[in-house]
């Protein structure tokens, strides 16, 4: 991909502990996602990562070290609306309908009816939700509304897509699904994704690079450059690269994961980690 | 999940077994009227036959009229060569339901203003609750006089009398609007919080698309308990007012003279509870047409 | 003393307004020279409260009991028709509706008729009015308690083979517990409202309501207000000594325990 472009995202030593006790998530987390990258955030519970994502969306703040988004202030990234983030609750509004949910943020943004209805209608299009503008998020699967989630993240076309476990809820067939309709969209809008996952055959099949974390207090393990070959489908999972790149992961987690002695897996995501 | 759906645990008491036939609902709503009436009259007749008695009770036509004659007693003159009582008491309940409304709508809104700017600051709440909550202790009927005299010298003359009343009633209309409100506005999850901030939305924004709208099922449940107490305030109003043309004078009235006639008695307190349950009625109207939601979490 | 000092925390700002709202009161009566018959300083309430304190008490003690009585009856009856219909959920459906109406009948249309049952003299007309008072919000939160019990609660309950009366004990009751107290808490305020209003229409000589209302009838501003300060702190020990169980019960529940957020 290009390097010269500017990083869309920079971390330089970003620390974050929480409490007066001082109980460190992450632990100088250097890191570089450059334009249409799909990076992948994968570890044990507990290690961060949704803590970092929510420090590059400005949601938390770190202790201590460096972050750009877009070249500027991720606040300032966040007040000019540079990235949408989904979440693994699609957090829809129940008393508004699909399309109204969608463009949420376009009415935040003061965007006229005109306007908003013709981005919508793409949007629709975007995430093949057609055909269900005026239904209500009840009315759908949890497939369904989490492509409106993603439609509405996407709804004023930043430049980032912050992704927390979006996937997570939902069954392992409509996972894969998702995943293949994700890679759709991203390269159809060009956008620039980071993706925490606790899927080690999901963080491979989507990401160019996967970016492996080291339990409590997170570090950056390993980075693993994900060579397969793009538009990826079904087969690619049938691949043996596929498999060789799983389980290099696998090992980086690995050895990221467990301490000298301690073989129990690590208690799960810190409470209090997202932002009050 | 949706914001509302992540919250639900089982469904409500009338969730489950819902009838969809409306003819099965009014035959049922029947069966349960006939079933209080034959307990009505049952205990009557039991109570009669075997001279029951408990400290002062006994069961006679003073202490329980019959239903058909207090029904009956609706269609008879009030007074000698007066107005049929339904009459009267169709009057007196237009009256009340005036003053009611007033103060329900006065109260409704004080309470969604006092919520809000209540909801917006933990310190403010800790501070203010506990008094918005201790006014209910205050005995509103040994007030209201009070009220009364100090309301009305500064009511423009249309408004006298029937301006304090709707003071009054606003008073107990207030509360729970005002605590639910808070409850409403704060119970927003987090996540949609989160999302906002992440749209750089302004704390008016917030409060508007997304507090406002997650706290109406709140709201309309406070508002569906005011209903009825507005009119209650409204009839506990008259009293120290002196207004003879409302519910409350008719019940002053009638307990006056409740030895010549008890089933009067009951026949007013039959249209004052009517009152409050059509004003309950006209709430929950207003809820169907303006709270969408995920059907099992309305109400 | 960290808990103390968070518990004094969460007061501070109550005290502060209640201090201001005192000073605001006797300032602002003194100023806007305000009748006395209107609203009396709180110099001059303290004041009546003490010198007339045998009278205020024996009559606020003998409402108490009235209001105590019959929030005793009307909570029990409440709850246990919850139970009941929370059991047999038809007959809910069925019967709802008239409870609900029954909660919309202003109070003042049944103090006449207890008196007319139980005579106007004893406590017991005014018992009743508090109970009736009492029982349909215990009713209507109760039944919401043990309604809204999470589905995996009960499946798991179900794969012990645990019997219905297990199930109630074990899962619905306490679960329920926190609308039942938030029920209870309401209903304090009621029975001593009840209480009170019962009165006005008539009652025994000595008690709080019917002692307002001659004190007011014989232009007694002073005790008049005294009594209503009266009256009002008795609801509020009510209430509170119903909170004070609710926490120390109930202190494991995030309503009780994670409410001082901000």
């Amino acid at each position: 991909m290009s390097e010269s472009r500017p990083a869309v995202v920079s971390l330089r030593g970003v620390t974050k502990s929480f409490g007066a006790g001082g109980v460190t998530a992450l632990q100088s987390i250097d890191l570089e996602v450059r334009p249409g990258e799909f990076v992948s955030l994968i570890g044990p519970s507990g290690c961060g990562k949704s803590t970092l994502l929510r420090i590059v969306g400005d949601l938390v703040e770190p202790t201590a070290g460096e972050v750009v988004v877009n070249g500027k202030s991720a606040r300032q990234a966040r007040l000019d609306g540079d990235y949408g983030i989904v979440f693994q609750d699609a957090v829809l509004y129940d008393w508004r309908t699909v399309a109204r949910n969608i463009s949420l943020p376009l009415e935040l943004l003061g965007w006229d009816r005109a306007r908003r209805a013709q981005r919508v209608r793409e949007l629709l299009d975007l995430v093949e939700l057609r055909g269900f503008e005026n239904h209500h998020p009840w009315q759908l699967s949890g497939g369904m509304q989490q492509r409106v989630a993603i439609a509405r993240a996407l709804s004023f076309s930043p430049a980032l897509l912050l992704m927390d476990e979006p996937f997570g809820a939902l069954d392992e067939m409509t996972r894969e699904r998702m995943n293949a309709e994700l890679l759709r969209i991203w390269e159809r809008s060009g956008s620039t994704v980071v993706f925490v996952t606790h899927s080690i055959s999901e963080a491979v099949f989507l990401s160019t690079r996967v970016v492996v974390m080291s339990r409590r207090p997170g570090r950056i393990a390993a980075i693993v450059d994900i060579d397969l070959p793009q538009p990826r489908t079904a087969d690619t999972r049938e691949e043996p690269r596929f498999f060789e790149l799983v389980t290099e992961v696998r090992d980086r987690l690995r050895e990221g994961g467990l301490d000298e002695d301690r073989t129990a897996p690590d208690e799960g995501e810190l409470v209090g980690e997202e932002a009050p | 999940m949706t914001i509302a759906a992540s919250a639900a645990g089982a469904r409500g008491a009338l969730g489950r077994g819902r009838l969809r036939n409306a003819a099965e609902r009014a035959g049922l709503f029947l069966a349960v009227l006939a079933v209080l009436w034959g307990l009505w009259e049952g205990f009557r007749a039991f109570g009669e036959a075997v001279d029951l008695r408990a400290g002062q009770f006994v069961v006679n036509d003073r202490t329980m009229p019959h239903l058909h004659d207090i029904v009956a007693q609706l269609f008879e003159p009030s007074r000698r060569n007066g107005p049929l009582l339904i009459g009267v008491l169709w009057d007196a309940a237009l009256f009340t339901a005036k003053e009611a409304a007033a103060g329900f709508l006065l109260g409704a809104l004080f309470g969604l203003a006092l919520g809000t700017a209540l909801a917006h600051s933990g310190l403010l709440q800790r501070g203010f609750v506990p008094y918005i909550v201790a006014s209910q202790t205050v005995p509103i009927l040994a007030v209201a006089p009070m009220v009364v005299v100090w309301v009305n010298p500064r009511l423009p003359p249309g408004l006298r009398d029937w301006g304090a009343v709707a003071v009054i009633s606003a008073y107990l209309t207030f509360f729970p609007v005002t605590i639910n409100t808070i409850r409403g506005l704060t119970s927003v999850d987090p996540r949609a919080l989160e999302l906002m901030r992440s749209y750089a939305a302004g704390a008016w924004a917030v409060l508007w698309k997304l507090r406002f709208p997650a706290a109406l099922p709140f709201i309309f449940a406070a508002l569906k308990i005011a209903a009825p107490a507005s009119v209650v305030g409204a009839i506990i109003g008259e009293l120290p007012a002196s207004i003879q043309a409302g519910l409350g004078g008719a019940i002053l009235n009638f307990n006056q003279y409740y030895i010549t006639s008890p089933p009067s008695l009951w026949a007013t307190n039959l249209v004052a509870a009517l009152l409050g349950i059509s004003f309950f009625l006209a709430v929950l109207l207003a809820e169907r047409l303006v709270v969408r939601r995920a059907p099992e979490h309305v109400g | 003393m960290r808990r103390a000092r968070r518990v004094a925390g969460e007061w501070l700002p109550a005290i502060v307004v209640f201090v201001a709202g005192v000073g605001l009161w006797e300032g602002g009566v003194r100023a806007f020279d305000v009748q006395n018959f209107l609203l009396p300083p709180p110099s001059g309430i303290v004041q009546t409260l003490w010198e007339d304190r045998s009278q205020l008490w024996s009559a606020s003690f003998f409402t108490f009991r009235e209001a105590v009585g019959g929030f005793a009856i009307g909570c029990s009856a409440g709850f246990l028709a919850a139970v009941v219909l929370a059991r047999w959920r038809l007959l809910a459906t069925a019967v709802m509706p008239y409870a609900i109406a029954a909660g919309a009948i202003p109070i003042i249309a049944f103090a006449p008729i207890t008196n007319n049952w139980f005579g106007v003299t004893g406590m017991t007309s005014k018992m009743a009015i508090a109970a009736v008072l009492c029982f349909f919000p215990v009713l209507v939160n109760t039944m919401r308690g043990l309604t809204s019990v999470s589905p995996a609660a009960l499946e798991l309950m179900r794969s012990y083979a645990a019997g219905e009366l297990t199930v109630f004990r074990r899962v619905r009751l306490p679960s329920s517990l926190p609308f039942v107290f938030s029920g209870l808490k309401v209903a304090t305020v009621l029975a001593m409202i009840g209480a009170i209003v019962g009165d006005y229409f008539g009652g025994a000589p000595g008690a709080l309501g019917v002692e307002i209302r001659r004190w007011v009838g014989i232009f007694a501003f002073e005790q008049a207000w005294a009594g209503i300060v009266l009256a009002s702190l008795l609801g509020i020990v009510f209430y509170g000594s119903v909170a004070t169980v609710e926490r120390l019960t109930m202190g494991w529940h995030p309503s009780v325990r994670g409410a001082r957020s901000e």
